[in-house]
């Protein structure tokens, strides 16, 4: 069936999919499309990074547990099987590591009028960040 | 309020976290009836006369944040709130209140009026907050405010699984908001504020994806109720600088 996949910045349509309560199942091009997480003999490889694919993460038609993936990872995972849309977001060890370098996460945003701005377009001056809300 | 330190090279990034997106923020900003607004609002929030009388929108980068990206990437957990960021990039201070304060919880809802003495605090803090960022941009990191790393990291809240997962929820209930689900944009951000309540940007934005609240500031009585509620310093965090009285 298709799942509606928010991992990196555009939602990804993935047509193929499986998913059973708290467990979603991709196809291996869609899991690559969506995550970048390629199934190479090794395993299951991104960049310089790979993990073995445990058996019990491949389904009887060969797609790959993205949620058991996930788990291994300590990413967070929300999935909304009545919508059909699943999203995962980044773990909880990594936000800690980039906040402890003191380096300011960078970010974009759009302003009123739609345009990107990136915290790192202000590097060379002092920045003051705030938040605020209509509400 | 920070027109003279933007002269003197401060950047000052005003980011909205609100999945209603450009259109609420506009409304907010440059809101109509603002001139409507009681007095003790506009001294309480420190919007300054042009803002007031909408003659000047800000100038400064004012960007929309519809997933509350924000809030997890820099752990806010209300708004106003403000990290420092000198020029490589580096935090100096890291997220605090921005000269904001529980003072609020006195507020009456209705009237938005505020008993004197925590109006006056407010003022008094919002005051001593602005002087410090300005002894920054004036001084850099020779400014006593300008923490050290070792105190930066002392006083920074990690976020913890709950902290992602609610975040990750947020990015749910922002792309259904942003698909015309209103009902599932909300009910991801409840989920939010129920595994993380002491973020309240989550709750707040759980009530108000209804066009006609776009705007309602705080007032919406299940918010007020569960504000009203909380443990002191649940608010607002007290901003540990000299000079800052608690409420």
């Amino acid at each position: 069936m298709s799942v509606t996949v928010l991992y990196g910045d555009t939602p990804s349509t993935c047509a193929a999919a499986r998913q059973d309560g708290d467990r979603l199942w991709l196809s291996a091009e869609d899991l690559h499309e969506t995550t970048g997480w390629l199934r190479k003999p090794e395993g299951l490889c991104r960049g310089d990074a790979c993990i073995p694919v445990s058996g019990e993460w491949v389904d009887a038609q060969g797609r790959i547990e993205v949620t058991a993936l996930a788990e291994r990872l300590g990413q967070p995972v929300v999935g909304d099987t009545g919508r059909s849309v699943w999203a995962f977001g980044t773990s909880a060890r990594r936000r800690g590591e980039d906040l402890m370098s003191l380096q300011a996460p960078d970010f974009t945003l759009p302003d009123l009028d739609g345009r990107p701005h990136s915290l790192r377009d202000f590097r060379g001056s002092k920045v003051f960040l705030h938040t605020f809300g209509s509400y | 309020m920070y027109d003279e330190l933007r002269e003197q090279g401060l950047v000052v990034i005003a980011v909205a976290l609100d999945a209603g997106g450009a259109d609420a923020v506009r409304n907010r900003i440059l809101c109509p009836d603002l001139a409507e607004r009681p007095d003790a609002l506009r001294t309480m929030m420190g919007w300054s006369d042009e803002l007031w009388s909408r003659a000047a929108p800000p100038t400064y980068p004012c960007l929309i944040d519809t997933e509350h990206l924000l809030a997890e990437l820099y752990q806010m957990t209300n708004v106003p709130m403000a990290v420092w960021i000198d020029e490589q990039g580096r935090i100096v201070r890291p997220t605090e209140s921005a000269g904001f304060g529980e003072g609020i919880r006195k507020m009456d809802p209705a009237t938005f009026e505020i008993p004197a003495d925590e109006l006056g605090l407010l003022v008094s803090n919002r005051s001593t907050y602005v002087d410090a960022l300005r002894d920054w941009v004036r001084r850099g990191a020779e400014s006593p405010f300008a923490l050290a790393p070792d105190e930066v990291r002392r006083r920074m809240r990690l976020p913890d699984a709950d902290d992602v997962l609610a975040a990750t929820h947020a990015r749910l209930g922002q792309y259904l908001h942003r698909i015309g689900d209103g009902e599932g944009a909300k009910e991801h951000f409840r989920h939010a504020a129920r595994i993380v309540p002491g973020k309240w940007p989550y709750l707040r934005q759980s009530m108000v994806l209804d066009p006609d609240l776009i705007g309602q500031l705080n007032t919406a009585p299940e918010f007020w109720a569960a504000a009203s509620a909380s443990e002191k310093g649940q608010l607002y965090p007290p901003i540990d600088m000299p000079g800052i009285r608690p409420h």
